[in-house]
């Protein structure tokens, strides 16, 4: 539940909850049991559960006598007691301010036998011991000052509730109605602006709703670190502002709206589209990427009208990034499938779905077992369960393999050896980067490859001094809000960089070190990260990028690994599948990675494919991903939208959206993230139920027939206990070194860029970065680049991007996004991390369209 | 209590050129810091805590117990601060004392400096005083030249480093915390404490922040011995003072004299209220902490006497209203002040005196509502104890005073407009009696 609408439900309803009363004068200190303690998610009954009793603070509050840790504010101690204090600029996430000074409490007793002479603001109060605090509920001092203070933000609040969007879910509106009058005696002039104006493409800002609580700009600057947005004038004219010329794209800015406790900040998409009390909410999953984020997800008519953060303490807390809050229209377009398409002489026809069936089956048939599985990253964990099962059961192989990017049978051996097969419990946690004494990130932005580690990262940083050091290959801004260091270094040198390190970097005792997915594309890198682990005692989590790479390694997902962490190669494990999926047989050799099933189709090794969520352009080489899917004998495509895939399959199954689907995510840490459905479904099948309908068809039976049952039968066969596979031990000795004066090429991709889930957004978009060529003054100089722009190049092709130099640049390294608008370095120059890239400085003609342009 | 002035600070104000530190030197200048720099820091603070030297800002609080909270483990470098953002309305010494004679306060700088262990001093000077600014930063030239400033202070090992910093004109960051947001260059807003400033105040750092008048009466302590100090002014409020008259006087000014002298006193030495006028009511302490009447004329102005009347001493800005003055008017330019100078922060401060203002606006043009005089009391009090820091306050403390002592002028304002019963021009200096007879004047 997000904060503002506890508040309002809190507030709706505020004298107090007996049952809460008697948790805190009874349990909540001493013996609250765990089951209890793990349903409750107030971040402030947890800590009380993990303090020492004796170093808690006794204060009365309302009569209830309640034991907080010290420096608890007074605020804090109510709430969770079921005594909510009214407020306006207090957030549990942000650092007290008491600027609105609408949680006034009487003091009645300092805890040293004197009463406060004043009401104090309970938001920005500590408790001391023996203190007896009066709310509203029992003071009249108390209640007579929040009515003052209640009415004077009304004074000039506009009378627009009818039409604002916060109606019906407003902090003020429902503050008002609890300690406010139901009349005004102000009968003068209220103050006046032109609305609303821009804060940035997304968001809106009505300056006369604004009651100038400061929890926006604090956001801005504490959590998101991007302060774009700042209180500017004074007195009553004061109001939230940006600098001339730069709008508030920051990745998390869409926060800001729902923190709001106003309807100052609206989003441009949803504004006057739906009222609050016609929505129905739903709590689910973000799907766009692999932090597991919360989301409450709001739909009238069967059309979802916005997404905001849920509120889990262990995850997100109760933020998201604008992907997961504004992407949600992608599969609104009219590329949306709905129903089977079958080729028939070389074009796609609308087929039933035994028609549809059939032609696949047939496929498969002819090609044997040579057959090759490419199921992408976006799926559930029972979505990814059956593609596994469906894979060694149904067309017995193991040439399976998720990973739609460059990748190393190094990084599956580190896969199988570090991350299949292990739980959130004995995994590195949110909760643990908090703890930790010093991260080491290595090819691993998290800012744009894991907004909510990011976060983590910053508050950690912000608030626990956590060291950051990054490999990387220069200080990105994202760096910066982590006050991180530098380990300067270019694609491809990452193992030797590692190996270098010693004890000039201290991770401290409890360290950790991040490995973006990217690690797994530079040959030594992973097995380089593992031995430095060794050598520093840190513990190592893998952060892939999308929301289904996690459980796809848990299903098996790789030509080396069945489900739960078991290697194919283990007789014992291949005994323990067996006998769970009831089968004689398993394939005992590893199958082939994805560019070799694409390597494989392309040269008629296998005969066919069966194909998920994956672009051509998401590979090493996209023309080598698109040869393999054309030369192909025969494609199955099941996907949700058309596609590059779809336009060169045989036959095509449409499956249903996120938002129509029921199963589980694992975010990074492997926890278990419910997936909820939220819309009826456009189409009525998953991934699931297409691969079951293809097995029954070809006479095997899967075992499982929907989300459920899957879920059920992965618990049953539960993690591998028996032995793991060894550490992988490729050497960096064989990467080849690059020239002198060669220019290698760093890339990954930006949160914000053309990936397919924002389709359909073009607020977002116009938020997203500018991409760029980032190179050091030195490389700036011998290649004699002195303008703005620069271009790339390669023998496909090239591309102009506006030129920064950027004094923290390795030399002999350009940095450009991988996946921007328009021309990509994938695309155009077939290029990915570590290629060599010719530069040259832009033609005048070619600075005209630079901004990504192809020269 | 005396009735005699006693020119300390003011003493070289008549000087030619009297802000010269050749000329400032001449008279004995940077004797007392010669004085100083031979004793040992805790000494210092030690003469200054026992001649109970009390802060001039407005808040009274013991300059030397100030000092001592800094804490003694703290790793990071001690800063002084010197408040001189005088904006309280009716508030003119630190200016003067600047503008006349720069080297006191600098002198008083490096001693205090020396005394807490600070290297770097600052001095804020509100943006609107330019020549004044443009004064201080000559003076701190002249005594970087003369070693009064740097590395090695006359030849002892103290280094000290004086930056003069422009204020950009908020009446705010008078306020000791909002003045070291402004300082680091940021907008200047109260800031919550804890963390006080002797903790952790400038740059998260222990800072001293005290007024000019207070750094500048250090020097005259450590020369003249804690006894000549204490035997001055009265039993919680010792040494001498500025007082700054103005309004309806005679002879307006600044008056050095010891603490507990009364306004009939000083009144007595400015020549008294202007000719064929009586006194009507005026401010102890600015606006901030309400208004007194002729009845309060033999108040002692020292720490005590106004807070015994329901007052405060505050920066002792003594301004005189004579019978001419609409206290409606009054009371809704003070208001005025205070609805341009909230910060916008808090609610009550932000909110309530954009209210007052249209309220008292209307009560001046006589288009007041009934329940208006009650509804302005209640709106006071709403605010007053409500807010972050003590700005609004002064809001309410000023309308709640006014309509204490003037409630049927306010009531008047319900049907009859202030410049009616009040005509402004008679409150002017250029206006004399009889020169506008038809205007009906009771003058």
């Amino acid at each position: 539940m997000s904060e503002t609408t506890k508040e309002a439900q809190a507030l709706a309803t505020p004298a107090a909850d007996p049952q809460a009363g008697a948790l805190a004068a009874g349990g909540a200190n001493t013996n609250t049991p765990d089951a209890a303690l793990a349903l409750n998610r107030n971040p402030l009954s947890r800590q009380i559960a993990e303090a020492d009793p004796a170093t808690l603070v006794s204060v009365t509050i309302d009569g209830i006598e309640v034991k907080v840790p010290k420096g608890t504010m007074i605020i804090r101690a109510a709430e969770m007691i079921g005594k909510p204090v009214p407020r306006f600029c207090d957030h549990p996430l942000l650092d007290p301010v008491g600027a609105c000074r609408q949680c006034l409490v009487e003091i009645t007793d300092d805890g040293r036998g004197r009463p406060m002479p004043k009401p104090q603001a309970s938001c920005t109060t500590a408790v001391m011991p023996g203190q007896v605090i009066r709310t509203q509920a029992t003071s009249p001092v108390a209640a007579k000052a929040q009515n003052g203070i209640n009415e004077f933000l009304l004074i000039n609040h506009p009378l627009d509730c009818p039409i604002c969007d916060k109606g019906g879910e407003c902090p003020l509106q429902n503050q008002a109605m609890a300690v406010g009058n139901g009349d005004t005696r102000y009968s003068d002039v209220k103050r006046t602006y032109p609305k609303p104006i821009p804060l940035s493409a997304e968001i809106l800002l009505d300056r006369e709703r604004c009651v100038l609580c400061s929890r926006c700009t604090r956001f801005a600057d504490e959590i998101a670190g991007d302060p774009l947005i700042e209180l500017a004038e004074r007195g009553a004219v004061e109001q939230v502002a940006i600098h001339d010329g730069e709008p508030f794209n920051s990745y998390f800015s869409g926060n800001v709206i729902q923190i709001c406790p106003v309807g100052a900040l609206t989003s441009t998409a949803y504004r006057f589209r739906a009222r609050p009390f016609d929505l129905v909410s739903t709590t689910t999953t973000c799907e766009h990427c692999a932090a597991g984020c919360e989301l409450r997800v709001d739909h009238r008519h069967n059309d979802v009208m916005r997404r905001y953060a849920g509120d889990d303490p262990d995850v997100n807390e109760e933020w998201n990034c604008d992907k997961g809050r504004f992407a949600f229209v992608s599969g609104r377009g009219t590329d949306r499938l709905t129903h089977p398409l079958v080729r028939e002489d070389g074009v796609l026809r609308p087929a039933s779905w035994p028609e549809a069936v059939n032609v696949a089956v047939d496929g498969l048939r002819a090609a044997g077992g040579a057959v090759g599985l490419l199921p992408g990253g976006r799926l559930t964990w029972e979505d990814s369960y059956a593609w596994s099962k469906f894979a060694r059961v149904v067309l017995g192989t193991n040439n399976v393999d998720f990973r739609s990017r460059p990748h190393t049978l190094e990084e599956a051996g580190f896969l199988a050896h570090a991350v299949a097969g292990t739980t959130v419990a004995d995994s590195v946690t949110y909760k643990d980067l908090e703890k930790a004494s010093g991260v080491l990130l290595v090819d691993l932005e998290p800012e744009d490859e894991s907004p909510i580690v990011f976060l983590r990262l910053r508050k950690a940083w912000r608030k626990k001094h956590l060291r950051v050091w990054t490999v990387a290959p220069f200080l990105s801004n994202g760096s910066r809000k982590l006050g991180a260091t530098l380990v300067p270094t270019a694609p491809g040198g990452e193992a030797r960089r590692i190996e270098g390190i010693d004890d000039d970097l201290d991770l401290g005792s409890n360290g950790i070190i991040l490995v973006g997915e990217r690690a797994g594309a530079s040959l030594g890198t992973l097995t380089a990260v593992l031995r430095l682990a060794e050598r520093k005692q840190a513990r190592v989590a893998w952060i892939p990028r999308r929301a289904g790479d996690r459980a796809a390694v848990e299903a098996g997902l790789l030509p080396n690994l069945l489900p739960g962490g078991r290697l194919v190669e283990d007789p014992s494990a291949r005994i323990d599948v067996q006998a769970a999926w009831d089968v004689e047989h398993l394939p005992t050799e590893p199958g082939l990675d994805a560019d070799a099933i694409l390597g494989a189709a392309a040269d008629g090794t296998l005969k066919a494919l069966v194909v998920g969520g994956i672009e051509p352009t998401d590979f090493r080489d996209p023309a080598d991903a698109r040869r393999g899917l054309e030369e192909a004998g025969f494609v199955i495509s099941i996907e949700q939208r058309l596609s590059e895939v779809t336009e060169r399959a045989d036959v095509v199954f449409p499956v249903s959206l996120f938002e129509e689907r029921n199963g589980t995510f694992l975010d990074w840490e492997g926890r278990e993230r419910p997936v909820h459905q939220v819309v009826r479904p456009h189409t009525l099948v998953d991934d699931l139920r297409v691969l079951v309908a293809l097995a029954d068809a070809l006479g095997v039976d899967l075992g499982v027939r929907d989300a459920a049952a899957a879920k059920a039968e992965i618990d049953q066969l539960g993690r591998w206990e028996g032995p793991r596979a060894d550490a992988p031990t490729e050497s960096y000795e064989t990467v080849e070194q690059v020239g002198e004066r060669d220019v290698v090429l760093a890339t990954w991709r930006t949160l914000l860029d053309a990936g397919r889930g924002q389709d359909g957004e073009p607020l977002l978009a116009l938020t997203a970065p500018t991409p760029v060529a980032r190179i050091s003054p030195a490389t700036a100089a011998w290649a004699g680049l002195d303008g703005d722009a620069v271009v790339l190049r390669t023998d496909r092709g090239q591309l102009a991007f506006p030129l920064v130099v950027d004094d923290t640049m390795v030399d002999g390294v350009v940095w450009t996004p991988r996946n921007a608008p328009g021309p990509s370095v994938a695309e155009h120059l077939g290029l990915v991390a570590g290629d060599v890239v010719g530069l040259a400085p832009a033609q005048a003609t070619a600075t005209d369209d630079s901004t990504g342009g192809v020269a | 209590m005396t009735d005699t002035l006693t020119p300390v600070l003011s003493a070289n104000w008549g000087d030619e050129r009297a802000w010269k530190l050749s000329n400032y030197e001449r008279r004995g200048g940077y004797q007392a810091l010669r004085t100083a720099l031979g004793k040992a820091p805790a000494d210092i603070i030690g003469q200054v805590k026992n001649a109970n030297l009390r802060g001039r800002g407005g808040a009274g609080f013991p300059a030397g117990v100030k000092w001592s909270f800094l804490p003694k483990d703290n790793p990071n470098p001690v800063y002084l601060v010197v408040n001189c953002d005088e904006s309280e309305p009716g508030t003119c010494k630190d200016i003067p004392l600047v503008m006349a004679s720069p080297h006191t306060l600098l002198e008083g700088v490096i001693i205090s400096s020396y005394a807490v262990g600070c290297h770097h001093a600052f001095i804020y000077i509100r943006g609107e005083v330019l020549h004044v600014i443009r004064r201080m930063q000559q003076a701190v030239r002249e005594a970087y030249s003369a070693g009064y400033l740097g590395k090695g202070i006359l030849g002892t090992d103290f280094d000290l480093e004086v930056t003069v910093h422009a204020g950009a004109g908020a009446y705010i960051c008078g306020e000791e915390t909002a003045l070291l947001d402004s300082l680091e260059g940021r907008r200047g807003q109260p800031r919550l404490k804890p963390p006080f400033p002797a903790v952790a105040g400038l740059y998260a750092s222990p800072t001293v922040i005290n007024n000019v008048e207070t750094i500048a009466t250090v020097p005259s302590i450590i020369s003249n011995g804690v006894d000549w100090f204490t035997s001055m002014g009265t039993e919680n409020s010792r040494g001498m003072t500025l007082y700054s008259l103005s309004g309806h006087v005679a002879n307006p000014g600044q008056f050095e004299a010891p603490m507990g002298i009364t306004l009939r006193q000083l009144l007595d030495m400015a020549g008294g209220i202007r000719h064929g006028h009586q006194l009507k009511f005026w401010t102890p302490g600015g606006s901030s902490l309400g208004i007194l009447t002729d009845e309060h004329l033999d108040v002692p102005l020292d720490y005590d006497g106004p807070a015994k009347v329901g007052t405060g001493l505050g920066t002792k800005a003594l301004q005189c209203f004579d019978e001419t003055t609409s206290a409606v008017r009054a009371c809704l330019r003070y208001v005025e002040f205070y609805k341009h100078e909230s910060c916008g922060k808090c609610t009550p401060c932000r909110e309530g005196s954009w209210w007052l203002v249209q309220l008292l606006a209307r009560l001046e043009a006589g288009k007041g509502e009934p329940g208006d005089i009650d509804k302005l009391l209640d709106l006071s009090d709403n605010i007053a104890g409500r807010s972050f820091c003590a700005l609004a306050d002064g809001t309410a403390t000023i309308v709640k005073s006014m309509v204490n002592y003037f409630r049927p002028e306010f009531e008047a304002g319900l049907h009859t407009p202030a410049w009616e019963l009040f005509p402004y021009e008679k409150t002017t200096a250029w206006y004399r009696a009889g020169a506008v007879a038809e205007s009906g004047a009771t003058a």
